[in-house]
This record gives C-alpha cells, structure tokens and sequence, in this order.
C-alpha cells in the first residue's frame, strides 16, 4: 500500500503555492488536488475563454441537466468524463501535463425552443487519440460519459476533425469519382434494390431477381442487412448465383453491373473468406454491416482497398442511438466516423421514403459524406467547418419506401451523386422485375435529362414523368401502382434552427 | 440488343437539341467537352478513340456539333460518345457521358463460360462485333 | 432569337393585322441602351463611331421586328471592319458590339475572342486549319474580333499559310452565320487593301465603321479619366505641361492614340516615385497623388535625354 498516498500527506512537489486560475475560482495546485471530490469545473473542465486550435477534436453535445445542475458544470462534466477525469481528484495527474488532456468545455448554448437542453462545445488535445483508430476516437467520446447520471440525457451533435488527425485515416477504399470511372457511370444518381422478400429465398431464386432487376435496367442489387448464411441459403450458394446473374446481365446491357454481396459474418476469419470468394467470382462490390463494429469496418475497408473493391456499409442498427433528439449519436456523427474508417457507401436516408429523416438533416449527411469541404450549416445540423483533406467521398445510399413517382423529389433533395435504391419499388412492379427496373432507369434518365435541360423539376416532375411515361409502358404502370403511396410523418430527428417541415408537403 | 452504357441510354435517342441543350448545361458549369467514338463496346472497354483533343475554352454548343457532325460523318456506324470533364479539385472527372450514336444494328454480347473447380464459372463478356477486325465490325 | 424583342411586341400585339410595334418598348426592353451608356461614359468622344452604332442597333432591332411581322428580311449579315489608327477604340467598341449583339439576340453567349494572325495561321502543313476551326468554335456563340486581319494577307509569299486561314474564315462566315460574328480590325488603308485583294471577304463585310484619331482635347480628357482611375491627379503645372505634350505625341512617330496617353502617364508615375524617392523625408498624401510637370517633362517628346517617348 505504499502507493496509497493521502494528499495530507507532506510530499514537497505538491504543495505549490502557485496560484491558478482554473474553471470558475482560482485554486492553488495543493487545493486543486487535495483528496475529495471538486467541481468538474473547478477542476480545468471549463474554460470560457477557451481557443480551440487547428488540431483539437471538437465535439459538440446537447445536453440533459439533472433538475439542478448548472449547465457549465454539466459540460465541464462532459469534458471530464470523456477524457481525463474521475469522480473524484487523483494525484497522479500531476505525473502527466495533465492541462494538455483535459477535455475543456468552451460554450454553452441553450438549445433554441426546447428549455433545459443546451449545446455543449468541447475541444479536446490532439493527443488524446491514436491516430487512424475510430475504436478509439470513439470510446474517448462516447465510452462512459452517456451514462452519467448527473445528466438526464446526452446526445453528440457533431464533431470537428482536425486535418491532422483526418490525414491518419486512408478514407474511402474506392470513392465516388473512382467508383463512377469503375462503373463507367456519369451523371446521375445509380440505381439499386434490395433482393425481396428479404429472407427464404434460396440461392437459384434469388439469384433470379437479381438478374431480372440488373437485366432491367438497375446498376446494382443489394443482399439485406440480414441476409447471411441461413439454412435457407447459405452464403456460396448465394455468391455463385448472384454472380451468374450479374454476369448474364452485363452481357445482356453491355453495362457494368454489380450485386452487394453481403459478406457480414461471426468472426473475421469467416468475413475474409467470404470477401475473398466474392472476388474470386469477380464481384465488383462487397457489403457489410454496421453491427460488425468499428475495427472490423476498418478491417474490411483496408482488405477492400487492397482488393480492388467497393466496400458498401448497411447501417444495421443505428437507430436505436441515432433518432431520439435528446440521447445518442447523431447520424452525421456516424457519417464522418465511417469517412474516416473508409466505406465508398452509406445508407443515409431518403427524405421522402419510410425511414425516418428530415429533409435537412438528412441532406447535412449527404453534405458529410460526400463534399471535400463542410461549411458551417446550423439548419443542416452542420455546427463546425469540416476540411476532408482530400479524402474520398462516400455515395450516400437512399433505401427505402421510395418509387419512380417520387423522382423529381429524390433528384432535388439527395442530387447526383446517390445510389437510389427501389427494392419494393422494383420487385413490387405489376409487370414483373425487369419492368420495374426499367419504369425506374426511364424516370431517372428522364428527370436528369430535364433537369439538365433547366426544367423547373420540383414543379414540372408529375408532368415530366408523365411524358416519359408514353414510350414506356412499365413506368406508366409504376406511376399508376404508386401514385398515391408517401410516408408523411413528422420526423424525430430534426434541426434545431429551422422550423420543420415535412417532405411531400 | 441495345447498348445501355452512358447517362441516356433508356430514352429515345436523342435529336441533336436534346443533345444541344445537355452541352450548353455542361458548358454553363465550365466543363470541357470531348468526343469519343469506338466499335468495342464491351463494358470494361474504357478507353474509346477520341476524336481529337477535349475541346477546352468553348462558350457555345454550335463548335461542339461542328465537332459532333464530323465524328458522325467519319464514323457513321460506330458508336460515338460526349464526355463532359470537370477539373474541379476533388472531382477532376467526368461529370456526364451520353452516348449520342450508334450502330444500325446491335448484335450485343455474349457470355462465354468455363467451368471452373466446384461449381465456379469464369465468365467472359464477348461482343459479338470484336469477331470481325476494327473498323469492318458494324 | 430576338427574346427581348419579341417580348417587347407580344405585349403591345393586337388581335387584328394592324398590330402595334413599340419600337421603344422593344429597345428598353433589350436592355440595350445600358450597353450604349456604358460606351458614351467609358469612350471620350468617337462621335461618329457611336452613331454609326446606334444605327446598326437601330437597323437590327427594326429587323427583328419584320421577323416578327412575318416581313421579308434578309438574314442579316453582321461581319463588321474597324478601321482607324491604333488607340481609336476599336477593341472596347467590339467588345460592346458583341453585348449588344448579344442583347438584342443575334448572338447566343456575348463573348468576344480577340485574336491576330498567330493564332489563327501555323507553322507548317496541316497546321492551320484546326488552329483556325479552333479559334473559331471558341468564338461560336459571340465576336470573333481579328485585329491587324490584313497580316493574314501576304502576296509576296505564295506559299504563306494565311491564305489557308482565310478560306476557313470565309467559309464559318457564310455557314456559321447564326453562331459567330466576325469583326475585322485594322490601320484604314491596308484594310482597304486587303479588301480590294481579297473581294470574297469584303463582300461579307456588312457594316464599315471607321475610327477617327481623337483630338487634342478629347485625349486631355481620356487622360483625366485615366487619372481618376489610377487615383492621381496633376498639378497646375503638369496640366499644361501634359497638353503640350499631347501635341507635340500626335507629331511623333508610332503614335497610337490613347495607348500613347496610357504610356505617357506609365512613365510619369515611375518618374513621380523616382523623384519622390531621391527627395526621402516625410511625405503627404498630396505627394503621393500629385504628378507634377517635371514628371512629364523629361519624356523624349520634349527632347530631354531620356531614351523613352
């Protein structure tokens, strides 16, 4: 126990009488760290007139008070209990040049229209993180702290990645200018679908909807998050018929085709070679879940770079931190992690299908995804500058409840460089898959076309589907199937800057 | 069969206004416009003849179909493409590509297999014009 | 074509024959008078150049009209020569004639490529042509402005691939007639020279403006003008001393107008830095703005021993 030194105790070095001006008093160093329990703010976890330099971290939080707990110290609480901190005042901080890694709260915003919640401002040292890791970045942000109970609730809005810590991650294995050169693809948004029904298919009956949809007219089909290796099919069955049919379709369109081969699995080992099958076959595009966790995302991004490979990211299970306001992660949070660990697409939303999403938040997603530079953007959920430092962008994937109708909406909110993704909106086509697929190729060649052309689409979009629709039947029938079918719901995770307003109105 | 590659493929073709108002949207974003034409479409056929250099500094479509009507002239049943690049940092690509003439008669691909260990195929993608030597294909 | 214009007639179109066309309503509605006021401000004087202006806007906005009455018009021809000594404006005029054009919807973009003969003519065989259909799809859509156009023209050698760039000219002038306007600019009389040697081209030329020399006092003025411009201004002195100088320029070989008035002034601003440099101690800002007369004085015009004009 000759370690268990009480502060009380007369040890020279820690009685300096220097005076510091540390959070809300001015402490003396022998006051600062005597044995018990300070403020978080006494402690140096705030400081207003805090800079925050070029290379800090910065994170933003909203924050939940107790009934009776300061915001200051609250975010000073934060501050802490994401870096250095402890419930109570250790000694062997003075080993360290502890001023460097505590976390400094530097403002505190009340949230507009919704009392007791504030906007937390934390900037952390650069060097409370190793380099190229999201595992770390992410339990030093997120690893204890949400479940303090000083605060009723707290949700991280959005981070400031510095360029230094930024240039530590390769980013994207592909991107999206490459991936489009690959594709051979310019100029419009790519078109997708999820095999259905999702699950009880077996390989040769799978493998059919996949050639029907690519033969149709889609760039890519796409494995559910949950399709695996199943007693109905298992995962080699599945590569070796999908294969047949990308294959038979690019023969078929003289087009690059792909199908996301899902190759989320138990461990690594059964990853890598399921990964590895993929390519063999000559698949173009390999898929995961966000559920394998952080590491193995970053394992599969690397073994993706290495191997030529679009690697897309299904965000299994992200809601259930993502969409409450009050507590979690924002999404946008999860979009810049998953730029930096390096995936080429991203489930982000559709604004007007079933899932939920705003349309400005969701396009704040876009905006992280895919920009070389994010400009201060509060009704977008935007809160800090981003500078990319010339990573790849990530091609947002929109999934989910949408239908050729809905073309003029989706090409004026989400842009070009998206993969829309029509799974009930193409298997679900009177006339059969490939007919879907068609009515959904047709309805976007068109809506680019005019929207090129100047078209005013938002407005004019009803008629100009309509005119497209007279030299093909099967979106005709798609516009008849689906005229009348929105998921107009008030969203949960909306900005705080702006008054809400929902898609289709 | 059709040829499907490019960003209007699934539409009629395009009369040469359609195609006219797609160069002076390119045009209006400072993309520089260049003409490629080939008889091997395969689809990892990625480098196509290009006729003549990028045509940089252009203001107006009309230089452009000049260009364009040569091209045709030249190679009537070959299949021609406009490319728009744009040197925007963090894009300096291609922002749109449309095919914009094509062969009277397209006979297609075909797939080729051969049967591999277990149940694995090695497919191999085979226009069935590549049968004949360049420039007798169409 | 002819957007403005037309907009202009449907408001005042009848529902009989006997439509009304407001001329002027037409003309404000093509914004062209700005085009126009901005050349009377940023050109001194030129009157006969601004009036041979005004009435080729006049001529095509009354053709627009006939168009629209369903009148017989000759497809206009809009080829123009600008002739007149070097400094008369004729560049600032293209670029104006091009907004105007472009205004009154006879060209699409309203821009003006301006070019000599080294960009149109090359070095060898084979050369030429795609430098010169090069040039001309940059001009599409706006003026093509050829200054000097008669170095295209070189008898002497028969050989010489300027002949080559003519041809191509002439043939984008007749065929491209809807996509480019071509503007040829020169010293007056080898202009007229080239035309008389090369009638093909004189015979698409469909409007002749010439640029006559400024004025001693119209130059005084673009002098001023520059001055404002630069934010300097002369003493009492230097502004007798720059009006002697203007006359005894226009006497002197090489002289180019308001490109020798820009040069002059140039060089008194170095002499003024000079001098205001050798005298060292504390300067005010009326230093600084002031040009004196000493600083245009030692120009070689006065015969001081300066070796620059």
């Amino acid at each position: 126990m000759a370690l268990a030194v009480h502060a009380s105790t007369h040890i020279p070095w820690l009685e300096d009488t220097t005076m510091k001006q540390i959070g809300h008093r001015t402490l003396s160093a022998a006051e600062r760290y005597k044995a018990g329990v300070l403020k978080y703010a006494d402690m140096g976890y705030w400081d207003g007139d805090y800079e925050p330099k070029d290379t800090d971290v910065l994170a933003v939080f909203r924050i939940t008070p107790q009934e009776g707990v300061d915001p200051t110290e609250a975010a000073a609480a934060v501050a802490g209990e994401s870096s250095t901190a402890t419930w109570t005042v250790v000694w062997t901080d003075r080993l360290t040049a502890c001023e460097r890694y505590r976390a400094k709260a530097y403002r505190v915003d009340p949230v507009p229209g919704a009392p007791g919640q504030y906007f937390a401002y934390i900037a952390y040292d650069l060097d409370l993180f190793e380099p190229g890791s999201i595992a770390n970045l992410s339990a030093s942000i997120i690893g204890n702290v949400f479940g303090f109970k000083p605060l009723k609730a707290l949700r991280l809005e959005d981070m400031r990645l510095p360029v230094a810590y930024v240039k530590t991650f390769p980013g994207p294995p592909t991107g999206i200018v490459v991936e489009r050169e690959r594709l051979d693809k310019f100029g419009r948004p790519l078109l997708g679908a999820t095999v259905k029904p999702k699950l009880g298919l077996s390989g040769k009956n799978y493998g059919r909807v996949v050639y029907e949809a690519l033969r149709g007219g889609l760039d890519f089909t796409k494995d559910d998050e949950n399709i695996n290796s199943q007693p109905f099919m298992h995962w080699r069955d599945r590569f070796l018929y999908c294969m047949e049919a990308v294959n038979r379709a690019q023969a078929a369109t003289g087009e690059v085709k792909g199908h996301y081969l899902n190759v989320t699995a138990a461990t690594m080992e059964d990853m890598y070679e399921r990964a590895e099958f993929a390519k063999e076959l000559g698949s173009v595009i390999v898929m995961i879940d966000l559920v394998i966790g952080y590491t193995a995302i970053q394992s599969m991004s690397k073994w993706a770079r290495k191997n030529d490979m679009l690697l897309h990211l299904h965000r299994a299970g992200h809601s259930t931190y993502t969409r409450q306001k009050s507590h979690g992660v924002s999404f946008r949070v999860i979009s810049k992690w998953m730029r930096l660990a390096g995936v080429d697409h991203l489930h982000a939303g559709t604004v007007v299908g079933k899932l939920e999403g705003d349309p400005n938040t969701v396009q704040g997603y876009y905006g992280v995804l895919r920009e070389t530079h994010n400009a201060v953007d509060l009704p977008r959920g935007l809160f800090f500058e981003q500078d990319w430092a010339g990573l790849g962008g990530v091609m947002p994937v929109a999934s989910g409840g949408i239908h050729a109708g809905q073309m003029h909406q989706l090409l004026t909110y989400l842009g070009e460089d998206c993969v829309l993704q029509f799974g009930g909106g193409t298997i679900g086509h009177p006339m059969g898959i490939a007919a879907g697929a068609t009515a959904n190729r047709v309805a976007l060649e068109a809506m680019v076309l005019a929207r090129n052309e100047g078209r005013d689409i938002w407005n004019e979009g009803p008629d100009i589907l309509a005119k497209a629709a007279r030299h093909c039947q099967p979106l005709q029938a798609a516009l008849d199937t689906w005229r009348d079918v929105t998921f107009d719901y008030a969203s949960t995770d909306t900005p705080d800057f702006v008054p809400t307003s929902t898609a289709a109105a | 069969m059709r040829l499907t590659q490019g960003t209007f493929s699934f539409l009629p073709d395009l009369t040469d206004e359609q195609i006219r108002a797609q160069i002076e949207y390119c045009l209006a974003r400072g993309w520089a416009l260049s003409i490629e034409y080939t008889d091997d479409p395969h689809p990892r056929n990625t480098y196509w003849e290009m006729f003549g250099a990028p045509l940089f500094d252009l203001r107006d479509a009309a230089g452009i179909m000049q260009e364009l009507n040569a091209c045709r002239a030249t190679f009537p049943n070959h299949y021609i493409k406009l490319n728009a690049f744009d040197a925007t940092r963090g894009i300096e690509s291609l922002r749109l590509s449309f095919i914009v003439n094509r062969p009277a008669d397209e006979p297609g691909f075909g797939l080729v297999r051969q049967e591999g260990p277990g149940r694995q195929q090695r497919y191999t993608t085979r226009a069935y014009a590549t049968e004949r030597p360049e420039g007798k294909r169409y | 074509m002819q957007d403005a214009a037309m907009n202009a007639l449907s408001e005042t179109a009848g529902p009989t024959e006997n439509r009304a066309f407001d001329i002027h309503a037409a003309f404000r509605d093509s914004r062209v008078a700005d085009v126009l006021a901005e050349l009377d401000r940023e050109l001194v004087g030129l009157a006969p150049v601004k009036s041979r202006v005004r009435d080729i806007c006049a001529l095509l906005l009354i053709d627009a009209l006939r168009k629209q009455a369903g009148l017989s018009t000759a497809a206009p021809s809009l080829h123009m020569s600008f002739t007149g000594n070097p400094g008369t404006g004729k560049t600032t005029v293209a670029l104006r004639m091009a907004q105007i054009l472009h205004r009154l919807g006879y060209v699409r973009k309203g821009h003006l490529v301006a070019v000599t003969r080294d960009d149109l003519v090359g070095q060898y065989i084979g050369h030429t042509a795609p430098k010169t259909r090069e040039v001309l799809k940059r001009a599409m859509g706006g003026v093509l402005f050829i200054d000097e156009a008669y170095y295209l023209y070189r008898p002497e050698n028969e050989r010489d691939y300027g002949q080559e760039a003519i041809e191509i000219l002439l043939q984008e002038m007749e065929n491209s007639r809807d996509d480019l306007v071509v503007i040829l600019a020169g010293y007056k009389d080898r202009m007229d020279r080239f035309f008389r040697s090369n009638p093909g081209l004189s015979s698409r030329i469909a409007h002749h403006i010439d640029f006559p020399d400024y004025t001693d006092e119209e130059l005084f003025a673009i002098a001023q003008l520059m001055l404002d411009e630069m934010q300097y201004r002369l003493s009492d002195a230097a502004v007798e001393t720059l009006r002697e100088y203007i006359a005894r320029r226009r006497a002197q070989p090489h002289f180019a107008n308001a490109r020798s008035i820009r040069n002059a002034l140039d060089r008194a601003r170095l002499r003024q830095a000079s001098r205001l440099f050798a005298r060292g101690g504390p300067l005010t800002q009326t230093d600084l703005v002031t040009i004196e007369a000493q600083d245009l004085r030692a120009s070689r015009v006065f015969g001081a021993g300066g070796n620059d004009a």
